[in-house]
């Protein structure tokens, strides 16, 4: 439903400040460790379409690697979803080659490991 | 000449008001009063609006001046008694921290916005009374810096609490709020602040803060809240007012005011997510729990307010029932996010101790020890380590509320809410189905939202890495982090070891 405002050309004084151009050649990405509830949210890291995917590991210790878990991440049975969709994804390609686009959001399950005593923490 | 008669009160108000709606001859009205049609409210009898109150301006001068001077003798004594040495605890502090940074500030958007309503209703008894509330709203404003300085004489974090308010990533969800009543028309404002913030929820908001203050000795800020507690029983009539009067004046009201609750419900809700933490944790001294505080305050009293509106079609707002559900959560997912992101606040946090965690444990038996105790065992080992737990990165926000993206499934605490919605072509992101659908309802409007996370992203704060952005905070070096070791908790220690000294010898 379009706004209702006192103006017909209300777009003109409404630009959208949220624009993949406006964030300097980079891809905001939202990364997520499923059932790891301590941590207060997904985080977010501002990373160039060519970061290949095999990267992100290293991303996401910056936040995550605080975590008693994180250093018992088996990476190649962790499994990934883009946007909501399973992936299988190659960590030698990039991430703009496999999909990743503005603000996607990508959430990755460790089995096994299910957070602090197993309590989703 | 004979001498004038003395006017009752009814007749005082009559002149105070009725004489002020005439028609205009040279222009029109419609130019003159541009901004009360565009809505889509429609209104046949403006002189159909009921003042309970009729405060004339003279009545009102004095009245407030009368509390001024009380608030102003009450806080002179404080300061002369160095009553901040009688607080309960310096941890008491971070609550004033929060109310000013968070909450004055509003106080001076909801004085802006008042006197923008009042100038452009073309109904006069809501004129006046918009126009009382402007100024009570910048009394409040004045008042609370006046009362909460005192502190700042002694405690980090309070400084800059104006540029903090406009630039701080866990401000913007005040500051947003306001922003979006301000920059909505003349009748939403009164919907939204009027009505849902003053009538429906004003309660869950100064009873805490106010009973708060009294149970943690803080004198100054009680006597503020007393001073202010006349002003808002003249607001939440208006807001009570506004809703009835747009309800009875034309049926075709009622979809877009229930709309407008629905919307202004939700943004509230999770505005006071920030006061159910401070409830929950932060005053060490408690008053009641969060989850006891919506019982009273909207389970019943809004449960009443709202069968009294159904006469009007008006119902409960949309998600009622998922906020209740959510008060069992939200405050303990809301402190564990201000523990790990205190190094990048202007607030200190610290863990609560096991008489605390028994407290908690008891006022939320569904869910503290299954889903939030486990939390803070894991952060006291790591504490135990010296490895004190922070978040150390930047994270994803809600479109709609700013919130960082924390909360849960309204079904399942241990699966965090993801909503999203797509808009020409981009991602938008939200916490709940309740900020979802508010940006589907106008995402013209929230495509421009200022966020604080892209906007770092962005390279509009100050620069790339986390000190620049905190020094764009005007964050000082003290201001935030674990309270324990704090500059703070040294002061409060150099104070209790003097009086301990004092009443040795
Ligand atoms: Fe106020
Ligand atoms: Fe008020
Ligand atoms: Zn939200």
């Amino acid at each position: 439903m379009p706004v209702k405002a006192i103006v017909d050309n209300y777009k003109d004084f409404n630009p959208n400040r949220d624009l993949p151009e406006q964030y300097h050649g980079n891809l905001m990405v939202y990364l997520y460790w499923n059932k790891h509830m301590s941590f207060v949210a997904a985080m977010a890291a501002p990373l160039p379409p060519p970061t290949p995917f095999g990267a992100l590991p290293e991303v996401a210790k910056s936040v995550y690697g605080t975590h008693p878990d994180f250093e018992k991440i088996d990476w190649s049975k962790v499994e990934w979803t883009l946007d909501g969709n399973p992936i299988t994804p190659d960590f030698a390609k990039s991430i703009g080659e496999q999909g990743v686009r503005h603000k996607s959001l990508i959430r990755f399950t460790t089995p096994g490991l299910d957070g602090f005593e197993g309590k989703y923490v | 000449m004979a001498p004038t008669k003395k006017m009752g009160i009814k007749q005082k108000y009559a002149h105070l008001t009725r004489g002020l709606d005439w028609e205009t001859t040279y222009e029109k009205m419609d130019d003159v009063f541009p901004y009360d049609k565009f809505e889509g409210i429609k209104i046949t009898d403006w002189s159909k609006w009921e003042d309970p109150f009729r405060l004339t301006m003279d009545s009102y001068w004095k009245f407030q001046a009368e509390k001024e001077r009380k608030l102003y003798a009450v806080i002179d004594a404080f300061a002369q008694n160095n009553g901040q040495t009688n607080i309960s605890d310096a941890r008491y502090v971070n609550v004033l921290k929060l109310f000013l940074t968070g909450i004055s500030p509003e106080e001076y958007q909801a004085h802006r916005g008042f006197a923008f309503t009042g100038r452009h209703l073309r109904g006069v008894g809501p004129r006046v009374a918009c126009q009382q509330q402007s100024l009570d709203e910048l009394r409040h404003f004045q008042t609370q810096c006046h009362t909460i300085s005192h502190f700042n004489k002694f405690f980090n974090g309070l400084s800059e609490f104006r540029t903090m308010h406009d630039r701080v990533f866990y401000l913007s969800v005040p500051k947003s709020f306001f922003d979006d009543a301000r920059t909505a028309g003349p009748f939403e404002f009164m919907i939204a602040i009027g009505f849902a913030f003053e009538y429906v929820l004003t309660n869950l908001l100064f009873v805490p803060f106010m009973s708060g203050a009294a149970y943690n000795g803080d004198m100054s800020t009680v006597t503020f809240g007393f001073s202010a507690q006349s002003d808002e029983s003249r607001h939440m009539t208006l807001g009570i007012e506004v809703i009835k009067f747009l309800l009875e004046q034309h049926p075709d009201n009622l979809p877009i005011v229930q709309e407008w609750v629905d919307k202004w419900f939700w943004r509230g809700f999770r505005l006071l997510g920030l006061v159910s933490m401070m409830m929950d944790y932060m005053l060490p001294k408690k008053v009641m729990s969060w989850k006891e505080a919506w019982e009273i305050y909207f389970v019943e009293a809004g449960g009443s307010l709202f069968k009294d509106l159904e006469r009007y079609g008006l119902k409960m707002p949309k998600y009622h029932e998922q906020a209740t559900e959510a008060c069992e959560h939200i405050s303990h997912q809301l402190y564990g996010l201000l523990y790990q992101l205190s190094h990048v606040t202007g607030l200190h946090a610290w863990m609560p101790d096991d008489e605390h965690m028994d407290w908690l444990s008891e006022k939320y038996p569904n869910t503290f020890d299954k889903y939030y105790r486990p939390r803070f065992e894991l952060w006291k080992q790591q504490e135990a380590e010296g490895k004190r737990f922070y978040y150390n990165g930047l994270l994803q926000l809600c479109h709609t509320c700013q919130l960082p993206m924390t909360f849960t499934e309204p079904d399942d605490p241990t699966t965090t809410c993801f909503r999203e919605s797509e808009y020409e072509g981009q991602h938008y992101h939200f916490c709940s189905d309740g900020c979802k659908d508010i940006f589907d309802r106008e995402p013209e409007k929230y495509i421009s939202s200022w966020l604080p996370i892209q906007q770092i992203f962005q390279g509009n704060c100050g620069g790339p890495t986390i000190p620049d952005v905190l020094a764009y905070y005007m964050f000082g070096p003290n201001d935030g982090g674990e309270y324990v070791g704090s500059e703070d908790n040294k002061l409060w220690e150099s104070w209790k070891n003097a009086t301990t000294k004092e009443a040795a010898e």
